[in-house]
């Protein structure tokens, strides 16, 4: 498994003048495999969108070292850096450039300077890739959140980046536009082992990671499988995170005296055990 | 009203004069618009008013439509007209009433005014109601690229107007929405003396100013993430193609224009 994107004891703040400041991101490390879907979760102002903006070039941290694909990221190669990851923003509005759904996609593609032909084909693919291939010629405003969202993804895409970023890319659609968003990366995922670093509010989503980044005051505080990172149950709670819907299901209904074995995290799990405790006793 | 209202606006179709490069569309406009003046008596401006007919026509554009939308613009026309039989003292009196006389040359100068108004306006919307305003933006780009010689921005000119266009039904929604959250906490923006509703506005412009703020903020994040640095090694998506409407179209411009030189007295 070769590594595509590293923090080696990350460190930044955005008053490094002051002394003693609260630093938003706080000698954070890990490391990010090919092929791999990683979520990053945390509550609000807890650091995820500063580490993006980390990952992006977009801030130089203060301490320690951002490596993608082995590379220190620096001023000198951060034009080149950021053809390789692909960003989605939370506002599906804020990040429509173009006049039309084509134009956006090659956005991306005309800064780098890629020729007409080609251009042209990426287009066309990324916009299959995601599905919306007949909306080449519709304006943003005749489109959903969840559809934007896509076409994000697709601008993305054209860069053939080795990761894609989507920091809360889901937070502002409703629940279908939000079905679309990660049935697209799931697809995606499947079709090309693309590797995926999702940013999220949303436990269910941070489910589907391989593995989950549990941030809490600029601070890495835990790191591991979907299973390990939520049997921490209560901590997690504690700093601001609702625990999936499967498992505060369980909590309350072995706080009512149904006996389950375990925690559960998805509810087929929960059903699976509910339907079959019976039998055990 | 934002229905009937054809200013700037664009309506998809394939005429001929929709397939048109927007480059010969702008220059075809510029150069009408300097030819117009040439026309100093009957025939020429009857030539004019039947050309302009003829690219309408072109345009397939439902006269009627284009004679509703400009209406505003036509209220103006009339103005203009009743100025002219009012004010010039020349030629044969037509009509008299009183103290109130109107001369031949009033007519005749009203009448020429207001074809050269009416051939101006319309041909210009024919230009925007043909052309979508990206192709419009593209087109002014590759016109001015000259001009980037002497300094001028103009690859940056081109993405603010772009990218303006891109955000006005955004914007319009947001306001559509404070408006609504303002007025379900009792603000009244449609009545009151004219202080009231001044002072309504306010509650109405910050929020959407913040907003507008925030968006720019995000915007230039998502540009810059993208990897827009300028118009340095920039390729570009839409490519104009210049084909033979486009040359025979300044063709028949420039024969239009010798005809008016001959036939003005
Ligand atoms: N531009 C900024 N200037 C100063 N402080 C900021 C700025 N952006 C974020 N912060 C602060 O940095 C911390 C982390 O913010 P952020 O990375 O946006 O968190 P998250 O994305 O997890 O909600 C917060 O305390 C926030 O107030
Ligand atoms: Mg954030």
């Amino acid at each position: 498994m070769s590594e595509i994107l590293s923090f080696n004891n990350v460190s930044f703040s955005y008053t490094p003048e002051v002394k003693d400041a609260r630093k938003a991101v706080q000698n954070v490390s890990f490391t990010i495999n090919e092929g791999e879907w990683i979520s990053i979760v945390g509550h609000n102002g807890s650091g995820k969108s500063t580490m993006v903006k980390i990952i992006s070039g977009l801030l130089f941290p203060q301490e320690g070292e951002v490596h993608v694909m082995k590379n220190v990221l620096t001023e000198e190669n951060l034009w080149e850096t950021r053809t390789q990851i692909g960003m989605v923003f939370q506002n599906p509005d804020n990040q429509f450039v173009g006049a039309t759904v084509q134009d956006d996609v090659a956005f991306a593609l005309e800064n780098n300077g890629v020729p007409h032909e080609e251009m042209v084909k990426r287009v066309h693919t990324s916009l299959k890739q995601v599905n919306m291939d007949s909306f080449l010629n519709h304006e943003p405003h005749h489109l959903s959140g969840g559809q934007k969202q896509r076409v994000a993804i697709a601008g993305a895409l054209a860069m053939r980046p080795k990761i894609l970023i989507l920091d809360e890319a889901t937070a502002m659609l409703d629940p279908q536009g939000r079905a679309e968003v990660l049935n697209t990366v799931q697809e995606l995922r499947e079709e090309t082992r693309l590797t995926v670093l999702s940013i999220t509010h949303d436990v269910e989503e941070a489910l589907l990671a391989d593995r989950i980044l549990f941030m809490n005051d600029g601070k890495k505080y835990a790191e591991g499988s979907p299973q390990e990172v939520f049997s921490l149950g209560d901590k997690l709670v504690e700093f601001g995170l609702e625990l999936p819907f499967a498992m505060r299901m369980t909590k309350l209904l072995k706080a009512n005296g149904v006996s389950l074995i375990g925690e559960h995290m998805t509810e087929e799990e929960l059903v699976n055990d509910l339907w079959t405790s019976n039998f055990n006793k | 009203m934002m229905e009937k209202m054809i200013f700037g606006r664009y309506i998809p179709g394939d005429s001929f004069v929709h397939r048109l490069d927007p480059r010969s569309k702008l220059v075809f406009v510029f150069a009408f618009i300097i030819i117009v003046f040439l026309a100093n008596n009957t025939i020429t401006y009857g030539l004019l008013l039947a050309f302009t007919l003829f690219i309408i026509l072109l345009s397939r554009i439902r006269l009627y439509f284009l004679i509703n939308g400009l209406k505003p613009v036509l209220i103006l026309l009339v103005f203009t007209f009743l100025i002219h039989i009012i004010f010039t003292r020349e030629g044969n009196i037509v009509f008299e009433l009183g103290f109130f006389k109107i001369y031949e040359e009033g007519v005749r100068q009203g009448i020429y005014i207001s074809i050269r108004f009416v051939v101006l306006v319309f041909v210009t919307s024919v230009l925007t109601l043909t052309t979508s305003p990206i192709s419009i933006t593209d087109g002014i780009e590759v016109l001015l690229n000259p001009l980037k010689k002497v300094k001028l921005p103009v690859h940056e000119l081109a993405l603010m107007m772009s990218i303006a266009l891109r955000f006005i039904p955004t914007l319009m929604d947001e306001t559509d929405k404070i408006m609504k959250a303002q007025m379900a906490r009792g603000s009244d923006l449609s009545a009151g003396p004219l202080k009231d509703r001044i002072k309504a506005v306010v509650p109405l412009l910050v929020p959407l100013f913040v907003s507008a703020f925030k968006r720019a903020e995000d915007l230039a994040t998502a540009m810059e993430v993208r990897g827009y640095r300028g118009g340095e090694g920039r390729t570009r998506y839409r490519k104009l193609k210049w084909d033979w409407r486009d040359s025979i179209s300044l063709v028949v411009l420039i024969a239009l224009a010798a005809l008016l030189i001959y036939l003005r007295t």
